[in-house]
Parts: structure tokens; C-alpha cells; sequence
């Protein structure tokens, strides 16, 4: 185990007396609670921690935070293991094991390394021009290239954590918890408003955390945690660590995305979710979520030992880690002096500040002149030495116009240079929540401008860098967002801070080279995107700066071109020899910072991740062994298989202990309808084709429900409860979209229309006993009923008691056999089905599933809505002339009458009986009337449903053929995928009793 | 009338009862399971002034006009449900005797009464916390500010429908699930409410 030799002996916000043990590609190292992964390498002296995308270059720790483009770390191993986070965000726990991503055999020695020698053949848009022909050859070299190039691999197990999601409503969601978001949250919360503040670090305060200035005369870190504690006291505000906010949608909801234990690693509690996604929706949004310091492009800027001034800065102050022992500056404004006077004094020498600007003077300048640190103005760092870390940098002096060097360069020893080419603010929330965004010359980037949903930006993401501007913008947000989401203006006083005035900055896109060449200055750290590459683009005619991302790659990595965007744009826009703004921005979208898929999912995942929908009977089902089927969310059985039966062997004997004694089936799922009101016939005659104004009360009808364009999309039967009331059932599958249209027409073209419908799918279950003993198993169960054809006939329903309990019976059959469909209230319907089950095994009362149904149905030659018909399927085609009316509008009416409809040639159904008695066709085959060596050939239609049929001992299939009904007799084939066929003859739709004389009992 | 002990709740086959031991006692979230309800799907017009009086005679409940809002009288309640239909919830057992009165009363008039009790299961969620798992697959908005007790609607719990409504501010919720649905929403509960540690209820 290495010291902590980078470490301070005393700051920071660490813990001295917490040590904590992690391995680094295989390394152990040690660091203290409080530290970064980042933080805690740099204390073991350890920068490089990756190799980039595509020339495999050394690649060391650049930032602190949520930019970070190099330090790209695979966190731990196995189910838990999580790729492409940044190391600057990873909160160090004991035992702690992670590696680089993107470099093989490792870090220090990289094959692909190659490639940086290689790089004059890898231009901008190499993909593009290399790999894309010959065109088909792509997926030969993808796989390589994907190889060479993944970063951080994916874990292949089962997730074993937990993720959470959750909705909160708020009245002010405020984005960040620096010192703007602090002081709009206390202004918000204490005018009372319903208050969220998150941030993505483990502490409020932000940048005060690292940089050492104070806030209502208390160092601000102190001042951060007071504001946090007395927003915790505050009722209704609710304070998110460790919580960032990744998207900004429509009507202010925003997705949050919080780690509740990552930061406790294998000890945390298994109670606990890993990360919770938060769904917001708020009234008003404060974005406070900063600024992100922008580097200068020189050079080999890549090295290790490049780092921003300001993350520089936080690692000495927050982290107590001296990221270096040398250090130059290299910088265009105010803020890196403030920085290099924090290194002076954790005792890192300073050799220099390279300035831009010509004359910089301001208070930070005078300060480190003050200190005896050497400025060195106009000039800039023009080159950087070393191979694995940085040994020293060359200065010169720059021209007046900034693009060429004016004088010789010196060079200056250091391990540590620390780059700010100003500040960036983060403007990718207000981007996602399509504000527009300015161009701000003075300040050399975009800042918010026009907003389009209720929100506001404060502090450095509005472009305000001073401290006091931010805490006193922050305080305005916060009130105004309270008083606009209804609360009062008494939101206490604004927090204060020392004004410091800013000095300007000099931007200059590209700081030139001795050689001229761009081809080493790295825009895109982690896409090995350099100037050189960005003007080739723009040379080869990329005017649009979203081409040129895809192009170069610019911004693509999982870092999303944080640091790289707006300096590649620059360099684009003086490629172009046209104004920034003119040029433009890419699009920011979410996530703000990539987010694991299991939080995305949360507890949507195994049993939850659909409800399954049970009938009463469903645990009956299970005991006995029933295979289920998914029908919609419900589980139906599809059959009872015993012990050592097929399925195939369980579905024929249900078959027949159906057409020979006595089946009883589960039916509870069929939609019901309760249709009540004078006006309800009048419905039933518009949403039927057929005529309702003769059926009696306890008389059942078939009907046939169309859409506007004439297709079948349902059937059932309806029954007359009453003089106004009638229920109606539905196909399983439709029950919610049969109500709906129903609600539809009534609420939109029929609203004068006296009648209410009411789902009551869910109030009975449903049995159907049927078969030829099923009316003398009823008569064991009701009492005072008559049974006897003539006085309960066929399409009848009659109210009893079965078994005791009151009940609907409904005389109707899809089977074909007498049939009773009993309908009880559902608690009862596990009694009653076994009160049924009992009084029927000495008739061999046998349960049967969906299976048997269909193949009952189909003997018959019953239609299935979704089998028969899909959705281009009229009345007519399937030979129901019969349940359409000739006299009476009804919805769809129209449609029928269309040449379409109308023509000859239609697919038509009939049914098919294969040569070979026990062939059964496919479902969904294709239907040709002449076979062809190999097709393509001529489709007459497709089979609809097949089946083996056990009381026929032979296969039965129903089909739609064009013009079947006029091919009575003709031999059709079914050809198969294997290349041999299947013949058929055509026969009528019909296969087992056609007379239609078991049904009626 | 049928044996009522012949009824058969919707999560029986969860064996909750034999559960009632678990969890801890201080937990800060507390379920149940209240199976059987009486309840009547009730549709009519407000404003028709011999609808709003029969069903108040016979019912015994004045029907709340104001939306997602429910009343309470002598153990019966009335939910809000639309502009012309409320849910009527009595006890298990009432609820064919009080349909019927219902029609009697109503004939010849515009309106539709469905006993609904059977379709639905009622799962109570009570505690500190209760309302920090109901968040968690609802996104109306339950903060005391927006929604209290004397309140109810119809909304989705995680994938399922429900019609929620808060009987008091401890706070106690009651969720009002579709029976085929009642099993996932009671597994799904428990494990939301897992993280602060769940204690299962007998009546």
C-alpha cells in the first residue's frame, strides 16, 4: 500500500481519522472518507487513469466534477459492476474496486497506443470515409471497431440491487446547491413555498466548498451548512444530496436522479435503493447548476498533469491534495490567480501564470504578484513536454491578433498546469427545457436567454460569476419563484459576500503552434477531437456545427462534450470565418450525466413488471396444475394437463369429455357491460349491425361491432336484464376499448342520450358448464328453475340461485354444446365452482382451457375476433350476412357499401380439411392455389385457425381465401418454410353438427 | 341471500391473517386488507332535484357535488366519481338490499345503479410514512396542501387503476383496487414500502 504522499497535513474536507482501503487496476491505495475516487488517486500521486477514445493517449485526471472527460473508471466487478463513471464523482468506500476503461493490457501500456502514432491516417470523419464501403462489409468491421474502441463493459447477470422511483410535487424545484441555489431555496422555503433543493455532490455549497470564500463574513462552507440545516427544519422544503437533476421536460416535470448508497458501497443496508429516480413537477424551476471552467486549446494539452485551475484549486482546498509539486498557469481571466494564490499556500511552487491577456491587473493579479508569483502577460503556454506525465511546458508571447506567436518560447519545469480559458455556464437543463440560449462576446459563451417554461436561471449558469452576483441573483430567483407560485415576499434577508470586480477575458479559439499545425490541440478529450480536425471538417464544406458532432465526433462521448463543446464550436466558427453565434450550438438533451439503466426500470422489473390479472378461480387453477396463456394482462388456462399428458393429449380429452359428458370453463375474464337508461336500445342498434328492437327481457343476442370503416372489431352476446338495462359482454382482450367507444360516441355525437354504461367485468365470475350432461348437473344445483328447452330455451337467461348463491344463467354456447354460462357475484365464485366441481364428477366433470374452447369453436365453425378477423375483415367476408341489418343505420353502416368492400375477389372464410387427416396446417399460412418450385407465388389468402380435432379424429382449419366461397372443393396448398407443402381441400366454414341441434338442450 | 362466509376476498390466496406477526411493531407503514365492501356504481343528474332527494332519503348519504371529494355519513360513503356518477360504499352485505331500494326509488327516472362490490378490493395504507410509498407509483400531487382527508380520485397506482381516497391525516389511505388487479397491488405495495419497514394489519 503507497502513501498518501500528495496528501496536506491538515484541511480539507476530509476525514483523517476514516482511512479507507481501495484497489486501482489492481493497485491498493489509501484515501479518507470525504475523498473522490479522483481525489484520492491524486493524494497516491496517481493522475493517469485512462487512454482516450481513439488514439489510446495517456489520459490523466482534468477536473473535479461532473465534466470530467478522461477519468473514465469501470467501478467494481461482476452484477454489480458499472461502467463509464466519472472517477471525479465517485465517492471513495472501504474496499472500493475499480479500473480504466478503454485501454488494454492496461493504463501504462496500451496496445492501441499505436494509433497515436498512426494518427495522421485517422482524420476527422475516418469512420466515414474508411468503413463504408464496399457498403455490406460494415458489420465485418464493426465488430473490431467496437472491440478497439467500447469504453466500460456492461454487466451480463441480474442486477441484485433495488431502484426506486418517485413522484414530488413542489412549488420551487431549485437545480443545484451552490451559493445561488442555497440563497434561492432559503428565500423560497421561507416565504413558505413547497421547496426541493438538489445537488449532485454529498454537501451543499458547490464551488464554496472548494474555493475558500466566505459568505456573510463565515467561511463558505460553514455558511452552506447552516443554510442546509435550517432548510432541513423548514417543513416543507426537501434537501436531495447526492441527487442530480438529468432532465427537464414539458410543463416543468424534471427527472432527478438520486444515489442513495452507491457512496457506501457492499455495506449498504439491502432495505435501501441503490439510486432513486425522482419525478418532479414543479410550478417554478430556479436552475442554479453553475458553470463549467473552459481550457485553452494548445498544443498537447492532453498530457497528464493538465488539469482546470479550478479543480486544481478543489483538491487542494476540499480534498487536501497538492495535485502536483510545479505548477504553472495557464489562463485568459481572473478566476485561475485565485487558484494559483490556494496552491501557493498548500505549498505547491508556482513558476509562472501565463496570461492571454496583455495587461491583466485586477485584485487576484496583484495578489499573486503580492506573493511573488511571476505573471507573464500576453504570453501562453505553446507546448507541453513529457510522455506519461507532464515534465514541462513552453511559453511565448502571443500576437496582437492572437494567431501566431510573437517572440521566442521559454520553458518552464513543472508536473502540474493548470488551464482556464474562462467559465462556461451550464446551461444544459435550461437547453432541455428549450429556453434559448445568447452569445455572450464579453464572456465568450452562450447564456441563458429567453425562457419558455417557468423558470429561471441564477448565478454562474446565468453567466454571473462573482460570488456576491450569484448569492444575490440566487435570493431574487427563489423569491420570485415563491411569490409566483402563490406565497408571500418575506423570504429574509439577501446573503452576502465581498464584490470583487472581474476583469475582462481574451478568448483566443486556438492558441497557435510553433509549427502552425493544430493536429496535437485537443478539443474532445475523451473523442480525440483536436482543431485540426474541426477545420478539416470545415474545409470539407461541414457548415452545420450538429454535422460536424457526428462527423468528428465532437461532444460524443459519455462526457457529452462538457468541456469540449463551446471551444469546438469556437474553433469551428473561426474555421468558418463566421460569428459564434451564428454557428450555433448543439442540442443538450438529457440525461444532464449518464443514468444506469436499473433506475430507469426501478421495481417495473419480474413479478411487477406487468400486472398479471387473476380471476376468482385462478388459485384453483394453479393447484391443479393448469398451464396458463396470456390473454391481454390476464392468465386464462390454457389447459389441464394430468400427470404424464401432453398438452396436445390434455386439450383432446378436454375436447371430448366436452362433446361427451360434461366440460366446465373459467369464463370470468369476457368483458360486461351494464348498459342502463330508455335510451340504451337506441345504443345498442347503433354499435351492433344487427336489429335489437325485438328481443325481450331474458332473451340473449349475438351481435357484431364495426368500426367506422366497416371492419369487425368485436362480438358478443347481450342479454336484456330489464325494460331499460341490458348487459353486454365483450371479447376478453377489448373489454376497456368496447367501453371506451361506447363512452365515445355517447360523450361526443350522443350526448342527448339518456343512458349510462358501467364496467362490471370484475363483479361476477364467470363458469360455463356445457356439454350433454351439463343440464342435468345444473338441475343438482338450482332449485325451482325449470331446465326443459321450452321453458329456458337457447339465447335465454334466467335469474336462481346456484348452489345458493344468487346467480345469472345465460343459455349461450360457443362450443356448440348446451351450454350454461352461470354469472355470481365474484367473491363467490370460488363456492360456487366447487359446489359445481363436486355435484359434477359423477357426471366427469372436466375443467377445460382456452385450448379446447378455441378448438370447439372452431368444430363449429364460431368466429374469433383477432383469429377470423384483423382489423380489414367485414361481416361479409366471413359469410355473416345474417347478423347485419338491411334496414337500419348502424356504425360502420357506410363502410359496407365502399367498392372496396363490395368487390368481388375479397378473402372469404371457409374451412379447410387437409388430404392427410392428422396434418395440421400452420396458423398464419400462406394459401396458394398452385405450387411453385420456390416462391415467390401466387397468395390466395392465409389459414386463421387450425387445429387437431379430437371428436372429428382429424385436423380442421378455417381460412380466407379470395373468393373462397365459390372454390367449394378446390385443393389448395400450405407451402412450408422446410420447402414441402400441405394439401387442403376447400370445404364450408362449418365441421361438427351443422344443424346447429346439441346447442339448444 | 347467500352464506357469506362462502366469500372468497381477492388476496386470499396471500394468507395475510397469518402475516400479522411480522414487521416491525414501530413501523411507519401499516397495510390491510378490507375485502368486503358493499359497493354500488351510482349515475344520475345532480341537478334533476328528484333524483338528488330519492337517493337521499334511501341511501341515507347527501352525494358530493364537489369534485374528487367524498362524505361520510353513519358509516356509509359517497365518492365523488364524475359529474353524474358516484360510488356509494356500505358494508358487505347491504348492498343488494339498498340497489334495489335504489331502482324502486329511481324508476321511470334517467339514471343506473350497478352493485360494484365484488369487482373491487379496499387495501388501507396507514402510517408516517404511508404517504412517501403511495408516491411512489402515483403522481397526483399528496402533499396536505393539495390533498386531505375528505378527498378521493381516480388515478393509477404504478400499472394499475385505483380509486384512491384519505380517510384522516395520520395519514390513512384507502385504495380501492379492481379485483383481477389486487395482487399485484398488494405485492406491490410491500415491497414499496419495504425501505421503511412494513407492518401487515388484522382488522
Amino acid at each position: 500500500m503507497t502513501r498518501q504522499q500528495f496528501r496536506l497535513a491538515e484541511g480539507g474536507r476530509i476525514d483523517r481519522d476514516r482511512p479507507l482501503s481501495f484497489r486501482f487496476n489492481g493497485r491498493a491505495y489509501q484515501g479518507y472518507a470525504g475523498d473522490t475516487l479522483a481525489s484520492a488517486l491524486l493524494a497516491n500521486g496517481v493522475h493517469l487513469v485512462g487512454r482516450s477514445f481513439k488514439y489510446h493517449r495517456p489520459r490523466g485526471i482534468f477536473s473535479a466534477g461532473a465534466e470530467e472527460p478522461n477519468a473514465i473508471i469501470q467501478l467494481e466487478t461482476g452484477t454489480r459492476s458499472q461502467p463509464d463513471l466519472r472517477a471525479t464523482q465517485v465517492e471513495l468506500y472501504e474496499g472500493l474496486r475499480a479500473k480504466s476503461v478503454n485501454c488494454w493490457p492496461s493504463v501504462r501500456f496500451d496496445l492501441a497506443a499505436i494509433n497515436s502514432r498512426l494518427a495522421p491516417l485517422f482524420p476527422a470523419g475516418f469512420y466515414y470515409k474508411t468503413f463504408m464501403w464496399p457498403g455490406r462489409a460494415w458489420h465485418l468491421y464493426e465488430a473490431v471497431i467496437r472491440r478497439m474502441a467500447g469504453l466500460g463493459v456492461a454487466p451480463t447477470g441480474p442486477d441484485p440491487d433495488r431502484y426506486e422511483k418517485t413522484h414530488i410535487h413542489a412549488d420551487v424545484l431549485v437545480a443545484g446547491g451552490g451559493p445561488a441555489g442555497l440563497a434561492a431555496a432559503l428565500a423560497a422555503a421561507r416565504a413558505g413555498a413547497r421547496v426541493i433543493l438538489a445537488d449532485e455532490q454529498s454537501a451543499f455549497g458547490g464551488q464554496l466548498l472548494g474555493n475558500g470564500e466566505s459568505v456573510d463574513g463565515k467561511p463558505g462552507a460553514e455558511w452552506a451548512a447552516a443554510a442546509a440545516a435550517e432548510l432541513v427544519d423548514l417543513p416543507d422544503a426537501t434537501l436531495l444530496p447526492r441527487t442530480t437533476v438529468i432532465g427537464y421536460f414539458d410543463d416543468n416535470y424534471l427527472t432527478l436522479c438520486e444515489r442513495v448508497t452507491d457512496h457506501l458501497g457492499p455495506a449498504a443496508p439491502p432495505e435501501l435503493p441503490r439510486q432513486r429516480l425522482w419525478k418532479v413537477r414543479a410550478r417554478h424551476v430556479v436552475l442554479a447548476t453553475g458553470a463549467h471552467e473552459r481550457p485553452l486549446v494548445f498544443q498537447g494539452n492532453d498530457r497528464p498533469g493538465v488539469m482546470l485551475a479550478s479543480a486544481a484549486q478543489s483538491y487542494v482546498n476540499r480534498y487536501a491534495v497538492r495535485p502536483g509539486r510545479r505548477a504553472v498557469l495557464c489562463a485568459n481571466n481572473d478566476s485561475a490567480y485565485r487558484a494559483a494564490l490556494d496552491l501557493q499556500e498548500a505549498g505547491v511552487e508556482i513558476a509562472a501564470i501565463a496570461d492571454l491577456r496583455p495587461a491583466p491587473d485586477g485584485a487576484g493579479v496583484e495578489a499573486a504578484r503580492a506573493q511573488g508569483i511571476e505573471v507573464l502577460p500576453g504570453q501562453a503556454v505553446v507546448a507541453t513536454q513529457g510522455g506519461r506525465h507532464l515534465t514541462g511546458v513552453e511559453i511565448a508571447p502571443l500576437s496582437e491578433d492572437g494567431n501566431a506567436l510573437a517572440g521566442p518560447s521559454s520553458t518552464e519545469k513543472c508536473d502540474l498546469l493548470c488551464v482556464s480559458g474562462a467559465w462556461n455556464p451550464a446551461v444544459h437543463l435550461f437547453s432541455q427545457s428549450r429556453g434559448k440560449l445568447r452569445y455572450d462576446e464579453g464572456l465568450a459563451c452562450f447564456v441563458p436567454g429567453r425562457s419558455v417554461q417557468a423558470e429561471r436561471s441564477a448565478g454562474a449558469c446565468n453567466g454571473r460569476f462573482a460570488l456576491a452576483d450569484c448569492l444575490a441573483e440566487g435570493h431574487a430567483a427563489g423569491t420570485a419563484a415563491a411569490a409566483a407560485a402563490g406565497h408571500g415576499d418575506d423570504s429574509g434577508p439577501v446573503p452576502k459576500a465581498e464584490a470583487e470586480p472581474v476583469g475582462a477575458i481574451r478568448a483566443v479559439p486556438c492558441v497557435p503552434s510553433r509549427s502552425g499545425r493544430a493536429n496535437k490541440h485537443f478539443l474532445d478529450l475523451q473523442n480525440d477531437v483536436t482543431a485540426a480536425d474541426v477545420a478539416l471538417a470545415a474545409r470539407e464544406g461541414y457548415r452545420s456545427v450538429e454535422h460536424t458532432k457526428r462527423y468528428t465526433t465532437l461532444g460524443m462521448g459519455t462526457d457529452q462534450g462538457k468541456t469540449s463543446n463551446v471551444t469546438g464550436l469556437s474553433v469551428l466558427a473561426a474555421a468558418l470565418g463566421r460569428p459564434v453565434p451564428e454557428v450555433g450550438t448543439t442540442t443538450f438533451r438529457p440525461p444532464y450525466t449518464p443514468v444506469t439503466f436499473g433506475t430507469i426500470a426501478g421495481r417495473d422489473v419480474g413479478d411487477l413488471a406487468d400486472p398479471a390479472r387473476m380471476t376468482p378461480m385462478h388459485h384453483w387453477h394453479v393447484q391443479v396444475g393448469a398451464v396458463f396463456e396470456d390473454v391481454g394482462q390476464w392468465k386464462r388456462p390454457y389447459c389441464y394437463p394430468r400427470q404424464g399428458e401432453s398438452k396436445r393429449e390434455a386439450v383432446d380429452r378436454e375436447c371430448l369429455a366436452v362433446r361427451n359428458a360434461v366440460g366446465i370453463l373459467d369464463a370470468s375474464t369476457l368483458g360486461k357491460i351494464d348498459i342502463q337508461g330508455p335510451d340504451a336500445r337506441k345504443l345498442l342498434n347503433m354499435v351492433y349491425t344487427n336489429a335489437w328492437n325485438k328481443l325481450e327481457v331474458g332473451r340473449c343476442r349475438y351481435g357484431l361491432m364495426l368500426g367506422e370503416d366497416g371492419m369487425i372489431f368485436d362480438d358478443g352476446v347481450t342479454s336484456r336484464l330489464a325494460e331499460d338495462r341490458y348487459l353486454m359482454t365483450t371479447t376478453t382482450g377489448n373489454a376497456a376499448r368496447v367501453l371506451e367507444w361506447l363512452e365515445e360516441w355517447l360523450q361526443t355525437e350522443w350526448p342527448d342520450w339518456r343512458v349510462y354504461c358501467t364496467s362490471v367485468t370484475e363483479q361476477f365470475a364467470t363458469m360455463t358448464i356445457c356439454g350433454p350432461k351439463a343440464r342435468d348437473l345444473l338441475a343438482e344445483l338450482v332449485d325451482g328453475l325449470d331446465l326443459d328447452p321450452a321453458a329456458f330455451p337457447f339465447m335465454s337467461w334466467r335469474a336462481a340461485a346456484v348452489a345458493g348463491v344468487p346467480a345469472r344463467i345465460f343459455k349461450i354456447s360457443f362450443t356448440g354444446e348446451n351450454s350454461y354460462e352461470i354469472n355470481v357475484p365474484a367473491n363467490y365464485g370460488m363456492a360456487v365452482w366447487s359446489a359445481i366441481m363436486n355435484a359434477g364428477e359423477k357426471y366427469g366433470i372436466t375443467p377445460f382451457g382456452t385450448e379446447a374452447m378455441h378448438v370447439l369453436r372452431a368444430e363449429k365453425g364460431f368466429i374469433m375476433v383477432g383469429q377470423e378477423t384483423d382489423g380489414t375483415i367485414t361481416p361479409h367476408d366471413l359469410g355473416m350476412d345474417w347478423a347485419v341489418s338491411k334496414t337500419k343505420d348502424f356504425l360502420g353502416k357506410r363502410s359496407l357499401a365502399r367498392a372496396d368492400t363490395t368487390r368481388a375477389g375479397r378473402k372469404q372464410l371457409v374451412g379447410l380439411l387437409t388430404e392427410a387427416a392428422d396434418a395440421v396446417l400452420p396458423e398464419g399460412g400462406q394459401i396458394v392455389s398452385e405450387l411453385a418450385r420456390k416462391p415467390p407465388m401466387d397468395m390466395i389468402g392465409h389459414v386463421t385457425s387450425s387445429y387437431y380435432s379430437a371428436a372429428l379424429g382429424r385436423s380442421i382449419a378455417l381460412a380466407l381465401i379470395k373468393g373462397g366461397r365459390d372454390r367449394g372443393g378446390e385443393t389448395v396448398h400450405v407451402p412450408l418454410l422446410d420447402g414441402s407443402s400441405i394439401a387442403a381441400t376447400v370445404t364450408e366454414p362449418r365441421f361438427y353438427d351443422s344443424e346447429g341441434e346439441r346447442l339448444r338442450g | 341471500m347467500a352464506e357469506r362466509y362462502k366469500q372468497q376476498g381477492a388476496l386470499a390466496h396471500l394468507h395475510l391473517a397469518a402475516r400479522t406477526a411480522e414487521g416491525p411493531e414501530d413501523a411507519s407503514v401499516r397495510l390491510i386488507e378490507r375485502p368486503f365492501q358493499g359497493q354500488i356504481n351510482l349515475r344520475g343528474e345532480i341537478g334533476d332535484e328528484a333524483f338528488r332527494s330519492a337517493v337521499e332519503s334511501v341511501a341515507g348519504l347527501s352525494l358530493p357535488e364537489t369534485p374528487n371529494s367524498f362524505l361520510e355519513q353513519a358509516g356509509r360513503r359517497a365518492l365523488w366519481l364524475g359529474p353524474n356518477e358516484w360510488l356509494i360504499v356500505l358494508a358487505d352485505g347491504e348492498e343488494t338490499a339498498l340497489a334495489e331500494a335504489l331502482r324502486a326509488a329511481l324508476a321511470g327516472q334517467h339514471a343506473s345503479i350497478a352493485e360494484v362490490g365484488h369487482s373491487r378490493t379496499v387495501i388501507g395504507l396507514a402510517g408516517a410514512r404511508a404517504r412517501e410509498v403511495l408516491r411512489k407509483g402515483c403522481s397526483l400531487d399528496l402533499h396536505p396542501r393539495a390533498f386531505g382527508p375528505g378527498q378521493c380520485a381516480q388515478t393509477l397506482l404504478a400499472r394499475a387503476d385505483m380509486i384512491l381516497l384519505q380517510a384522516d391525516d395520520r395519514p390513512t389511505y384507502e385504495i380501492n383496487a379492481r379485483r383481477s388487479f389486487a395482487d399485484y397491488v398488494w405485492r406491490w405495495l410491500e415491497d414499496a414500502a419495504r425501505e421503511y419497514g412494513c407492518a401487515l394489519v388484522a382488522e
